[in-house]
């Protein structure tokens, strides 16, 4: 592996209150690349980041992109890097309509100002016919929408605008299988157009298949980073329940992670 | 000409309703279904008074003077629709009103003659009256925006606080006197038989309006054809153009039927000459100011609210707070500028309040608030925050004011007024929340 990486995350501290949600965490991201960062409930993955979508500033430690430190204090301050996420919550006003989502915080307007709804839902419709031809409710508020057309929307919205780096909080939790198979289809396609993605899942087979390499998180600390081609998924397993390297894992271990 | 119907597929086209019953009907003109049942209730309310009034109540100047009445709390709820959507509110609107329609007062009858030392006929008094009151209530707005977005007071807490402090500083503005005797042009702001535009005119706006609505549908329906969007089938597009047209003209007739008072016309004869004749001289009123003052802020705040980043960025804040943050909206500085939107218009309320009493006195605009809120939430906007409409709003604001009005023109003192704008109020927040509980489960 050569090259500066995309992404870097060094040693990023986030604590509420008492508790340190995120201690110490180092990754990377290269171009083109996929890193599943996986890890149990509470791990502290939607934390780590957060800080790099600008949601929430990390206490301490440093980002660089492209190998130079950035400051990223809003969401804005990660749009305008290139950086777009799939939140885990999706963060979508229920109210408003699917392209109204989409467009949120980015409306096209008219050369006097005024929103331009129609090429905004044109665009919807295009960004949205990639993800899920079937959805066809462009004019209801997204309340009346179903938890899979949500993430569509939400997926749409990050894809929409052309990132160099994309943020993935679970994007397939509320998918059905064929939607599911369309998001990872996206994810290769995005992936050869040379982005880089952060891919948060649950689903290690999901993670298997993506990833290129595997940060494994537990308890707020980063257990390591691997290559998928390097390890099976028990050794994984064994990462984010035990927090133990493959190296450190004993036929005992793994007899206790079947058990 | 192609409709829904028979366009070609567009990809993820919505399905038509379907065509033969009622409601797919009035499905496929997609019209505002609960800004329709709103009108049909003032309908009902002003029938209702009417009757138990023996049908005196319905008449040309009644209905123009409930109008005019309905105009301050109208102004005032287009902005409140913003500020609730927002999840806030604002509780000091009627003190606002009473400081700023004070500053009018105090301005025209004392600061510009003694202070600023202006001849009595320095031009444009007026304006430069209003304009100095529009800063005003917009500073006011900015303050009590500045401490609940930036600074994380509750809304409820600072517009109460606002409510009291403010009522408070119009006593001190006049030391507790009330002031009369405002610039001749400002007093008609006010309305009235002098302040209202008379028969050409009215018919003017008319015809404008019309136009307006043509166009309006016109240039919707190109822009979704630009995109091969569905557009409204071709007939339901004549019956709203035919219907939005028939209601502005029949307004325009109706308040043309309303003629200047016996006394007042036949000073005019006197003034120019003019020969009575039997029954008196019949001078056509039209629509008074102050209305054309509620459409056009109406106009406005719709534009806002759907046109505008700002509007979107307000309901979007509504729905989802988070999601707006995480979109990189900026939103303390869209709640802030709701506040300065909603001091902007008490400042147009209290202009119409301080012309039509041509002063001011201590408790003008007091209980503005409980109205307004209450013309919001009867139009339709949800303390859940996400929904609202101005049009529903200043509707709710004729509702309320309906109510008023029926209530006194039978002879309800206003106490007793009160008593059922209380009651209201508490029905219709009621009804939302009762309503938001059964869609939840
Ligand atoms: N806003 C917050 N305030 C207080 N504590 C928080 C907040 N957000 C997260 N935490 C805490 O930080 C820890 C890490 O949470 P985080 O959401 O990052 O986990 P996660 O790895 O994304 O979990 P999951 O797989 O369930 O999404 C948890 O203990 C959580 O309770
Ligand atoms: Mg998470």
């Amino acid at each position: 592996m050569d090259g500066t990486p995309l992404v870097e995350l060094q040693h990023i501290n986030v604590a509420f209150g008492g508790v340190h949600a995120v201690q110490n965490v180092t990754v990377d991201l290269r171009p083109g690349e996929v890193v599943g960062l996986v890890g149990g409930n509470g791990a502290g993955k939607t934390t780590l980041i957060r800080c790099l979508s600008g949601a929430h500033p990390a206490d301490s430690g440093q980002i660089l992109i492209d190998g130079k430190p950035v400051s990223i204090a809003n969401p804005r301050d990660a749009k305008a890097l290139g950086i777009e996420t799939i939140y885990q919550t999706l963060a979508l006003a229920e109210n408003i309509d699917a392209s109204a989502n989409v467009f949120l915080g980015r409306e096209l307007t008219s050369r006097f100002g005024d929103l331009d709804d129609a090429a905004m839902e044109s665009a919807t419709r295009q960004v949205m016919g990639r993800l899920n031809p079937n959805f066809k409710n462009f004019k209801t508020a997204v309340v009346s929408l179903s938890g899979g057309q949500r993430q569509a929307i939400a997926i749409g919205r990050a894809v929409h605008f052309n990132a160099r780096i994309l943020i993935m909080d679970e994007p397939t939790a509320a998918l059905g299988p064929a939607e599911t198979a369309q998001v990872r289809d996206l994810i290769k396609q995005l992936k050869s157009e040379g982005i880089g993605i952060f891919l948060i899942s649950h689903d290690i087979h999901d993670v298997f298949d993506l990833a290129d390499r595997i940060s494994v998180m537990l308890h707020g600390r980063l257990v390591g980073t691997v290559n998928k081609a390097d390890v099976t998924t028990d050794e994984v397993l064994a990462m984010i329940i035990m927090g133990k390297m493959p190296q450190e894992v004993t036929q005992h271990d793994l007899a206790e992670l079947h058990g | 000409m192609t409709n829904v119907a028979d366009a070609p597929p567009v990809q993820g086209q919505m399905q038509p309703p379907p065509r033969l019953s009622l409601s797919g009907l009035i499905a496929q003109t997609e019209v505002d279904l609960r800004l329709f049942g709103m009108l049909v209730a003032l309908a009902v309310i002003l029938l209702v008074f009417d009757i138990i009034s023996g049908g005196q109540m319905i008449s040309p100047t009644n209905m123009v003077t409930l109008s005019v009445q309905a105009t301050g709390i109208a102004i005032i709820a287009t902005g409140m629709v913003l500020v609730i959507v927002s999840r806030n509110i604002d509780l000091s609107v009627g003190s606002l009103v009473g400081f700023v329609a004070m500053s009018y007062a105090l301005l025209m009858t004392d600061w510009f003659p003694n202070i600023l030392h202006l001849p009595p006929d320095f031009p444009l008094t007026w304006a430069i009256a209003v304009g100095i009151g529009i800063g005003i209530g917009a500073g006011f707005g900015a303050v009590q925006g500045f401490i609940i977005a930036y600074v994380g007071v509750p809304s409820f807490i600072v517009t109460l606080g606002g409510l009291l402090t403010i009522r408070g500083l119009v006593w001190y503005l006049s030391q507790g006197a009330a002031v009369s005797g405002l610039d001749p042009t400002f007093q008609l702001i006010g309305g009235g038989a002098a302040g209202s535009m008379g028969a050409t005119l009215t018919w003017g706006v008319g015809v404008v309006g019309c136009l307006a609505i043509v166009w309006f549908l016109f240039t919707a329906r190109r822009q979704r054809r630009r995109f091969a969007f569905p557009v409204r089938p071709m007939w339901a597009e004549a019956v709203i153009g035919l219907v939005g047209c028939l209601a502005i003209l029949g307004l325009a007739a109706f308040a043309n039927a309303n003629y200047w008072p016996k006394g007042l016309a036949d000073q005019y004869a006197a003034a120019n000459g003019i020969a009575v004749p039997a029954g008196g001289l019949q001078i056509s009123t039209g629509f008074p100011y102050p209305i054309m003052i509620l459409i056009g802020v109406t106009l406005v705040m719709s534009w806002i609210a759907k046109r505008r980043r700002f509007g979107r960025y307000v309901y979007a804040y509504g729905g989802n707070p988070d999601a707006a943050l995480l979109g990189g909206i900026n939103t303390r500085w869209t709640i802030m500028k709701t506040y300065i939107v909603m001091g902007i218009l008490c400042a147009i309320a209290a202009a119409i309040a301080a012309a039509r009493l041509n002063g001011s006195t201590l408790d003008v605009g007091q209980s503005y608030e409980l109205y307004v809120i209450a013309a919001a939430v009867v139009g339709g906007t949800s303390f859940a925050g996400g929904t609202g409409s101005i049009a529903g709003a200043v509707v709710g604001a004729f509702v309320m004011q309906s109510i008023a009005y029926g209530l006194s023109f039978n002879g309800v003192n206003s106490p007793g007024q009160n008593v059922v704008a209380g009651i209201v109020l508490i029905l219709a927040v009621g009804f939302d929340a009762w309503n938001r509980r059964r869609s939840r489960s």
